[in-house]
């Protein structure tokens, strides 16, 4: 961010065309020129709530007008960690991150990507098809789509009614019913981020482990895994970042309840900040949960060389 | 396809593996068993599979066409198109809509240009920051903008810019930035700086070059780009919902959701007749988006980031 920060300031300085051979300084500045319109928009309405967002963690400030704004130090945290609900949010976004994301669409993508390798195009193109489907419709869509499928007169209570087992299953498994959801929207990209790095694994290893009387899950298990290791290790902190921060799908179908039952950190934060007017205590929230997405981002670009740059 | 490739940047999607991913390629035949009970349990898995992915659009398709739908989708085999005529009138479905594409549309624009300037120097120049800049910009693509929202609201409500488009779609476009940044220099670096030096030698400056050369040469990649972010925004919901408070502003995806929650007797034919109006342009969209990268596969590659 310090780049963010500096370049605009150091392009206002000196007028320059971008001109070709005029000195060394000139010549950079004139370089960098094209960056300025990104980076003054990334500075203003990126970096600068981040900032913001720090300062703000350390306050009192409310939305319930009270013009003043008193600095509390780690109040708001200290207060976060003994608040019963914000500790049960976090552990509900580490079930609802490691129940859709990090075993949902990764073990279905990665099972999907299997099964498909090498079927028959037209059930390659309808199923593929279909999975993608499911993750270009928009969040409240699929959403609606969800509770309707498992509302107490929905689909799927019309389906088990015949076995009398339909429940309403908002109410009684909301975890379930979100994380379910979650990895049926969320599947396609781990399927294909695996079907690209499946095609990727040299035949011939297979076919020596095959001659060498290795079965299908040996196979599996000791060739292809450990191929495609890096595309796992990565897949995995994608779909942990763009799940950490999941609200619309969530706020759709249970509105984080019944009580607080679904309630994960982003929608705890959101009724902190938004209902309950507590700007402060909210964005303490959200600065835990940068700092959380934060740590993943990091090691995922350890993951992943820049090749040139 | 060069650029596509370009964009993947990453090990796990080598351009080699680009060919032969339709049709069963050599390994096909050695690890799936085209016969015995073996192929029988793949086909039952991937026809439970089909169907837990088909059964939730089931209402959503059912219902839009049907009368006096509730939220099952057991079919009545009354069609109609009464839904659709119901929901088809400015308040409902025409104004949101519009709202959505100047949102979108305006954030798509806007970091589109903001990225194509950017990328030039970051593909061109060796530049003693690039590495670190690059590697901010590839860490902030990572930061869940949900947990934002709530300092950019506060700071939004300071300077009096919330309720209002424009900043609206500034925040969205700044949002949007870091990964179409990253895109757009990946698809740049597939244009070669060969072609612009005949260009520099005759005179032209660094705009000129991009105007002329490069960004003709890498349109497919600029489309993709654009795409991309106009289907991103086009589905978000949280941040018109926390910065648009007025309902004549939001776009589909909050008003959908405000259609859904404030009525008591909410007219479910409806709300799946609209559901499939808003969605209907994204999945065009995605359609073109895979027509221009060569095939859904290569996404990934864009994606990933």
């Amino acid at each position: 961010m310090t780049v963010a920060t500096q370049s605009p300031r150091q392009a206002a300085r000196t007028p320059s065309r971008g001109a070709r051979r005029p000195g060394r300084g000139r010549r950079l500045v004139g370089r960098l020129l094209p960056l300025a319109p990104a980076l003054l928009l990334l500075a203003v309405f990126f970096a600068g709530p981040l900032l913001w967002s720090v300062y703000t963690a350390f306050t009192d400030m409310a939305l319930s007008g009270s013009a003043a704004v008193h600095f509390t130090g780690l109040t708001n945290f200290r207060r976060m960690f003994s608040d019963p609900s914000f500790v049960q949010s976090l552990e509900l976004t580490v079930l609802f991150v490691v129940g859709s994301a990090v075993i949902g669409q990764n073990c279905l993508g990665l099972l999907l990507a299997l099964l498909l390798r090498g079927r028959r195009q037209v059930i390659r193109t309808s199923i593929t098809g279909l999975v993608i489907g499911a993750w270009v419709v928009p969040e409240v869509v699929a959403g609606f789509a969800w509770y309707a499928f498992l509302y107490k007169t929905g689909t799927l209570n019309s389906i088990l009614g015949h076995f009398g087992l339909s429940q309403n299953w908002l109410y009684t498994t909301p975890m379930l019913a979100v994380i379910l959801a979650n990895t049926w929207r969320g599947t396609a990209f781990s399927m294909l981020v695996y079907s690209a790095a499946l095609s990727d694994v040299p035949p011939e290893l297979l076919e020596a482990a095959a001659v060498d009387g290795a079965s299908g899950w040996a196979r599996l298990r000791y060739v292809t895994l450990p191929l495609i290791r890096r595309a796992i290790v990565s897949n995995l902190m994608l779909i942990t970042l763009q799940t950490l921060a999941s609200f619309g799908l969530i706020y759709v179908m249970t509105g984080g309840g019944p009580g607080t039952a679904s309630s994960t950190t982003p929608l705890y934060m959101y009724q902190q900040a938004f209902q309950f007017y507590q700007l402060g205590y909210g964005t303490a929230m959200a600065l835990v949960l940068l700092v959380l997405g934060a740590l993943f981002s990091l090691i995922y670009l350890r993951l992943i060389k820049l090749e040139d740059a | 396809m060069s650029a596509a490739d370009a964009v993947a940047g990453q090990p796990a999607v080598p351009v080699r593996a680009r060919r032969g991913r339709r049709g069963p390629g050599p390994a096909a035949g050695i690890t799936s068993p085209a016969r015995g009970p073996a192929a029988l349990i793949t086909y039952a898995v991937l026809a439970l599979l089909f169907l837990a992915f088909l059964l939730p659009f089931a209402w959503l398709l059912l219902s839009s066409v049907e009368t006096g739908s509730g939220l099952s989708a057991t079919p009545t085999w009354h069609f109609t198109l009464a839904n659709f005529k119901a929901v088809l009138n400015v308040d409902t479905v025409f104004r949101p809509m519009l709202n959505s594409l100047i949102l979108s549309g305006g954030t798509a624009v806007l970091t589109v240009a903001a990225a194509a300037l950017a990328a030039y120097p970051l593909s061109r120049f060796q530049l003693r920051f690039r590495k670190p800049f690059l590697y901010t910009i590839l860490f902030a693509t990572g930061l869940p903008i949900t947990a934002i929202m709530v300092p950019v609201y506060s700071l939004y409500a300071k300077v009096n810019l919330t309720d209002s488009i424009p900043a609206t779609i500034l925040f969205m476009s700044a949002s949007s930035l870091p990964f179409a940044i990253w895109m757009t220099k990946n698809f740049m670096d597939g244009v070669p700086v060969s072609l612009e030096e005949a260009a520099w030698t005759d005179g032209a400056n660094w705009f000129q070059s991009l105007w002329r050369i490069v960004l003709p040469l890498m349109a497919p990649g600029i489309v993709v780009v654009f795409i991309f972010t106009f289907v991103l925004q086009w589905g978000n919901f949280f941040i018109p919902f926390i910065l648009l408070l007025s309902p004549d502003k939001q776009p589909a995806s909050v008003t959908i959701y405000t259609f859904f929650s404030q009525y008591g007797q909410v007219a479910y034919g409806q709300l799946a007749a609209f559901s499939i109006l808003y969605t209907a342009p994204v999945v065009m969209l995605y359609g073109v988006l895979s027509k221009f990268l060569g095939g859904a596969f290569n996404l990934t590659g864009a994606v990933k980031g």
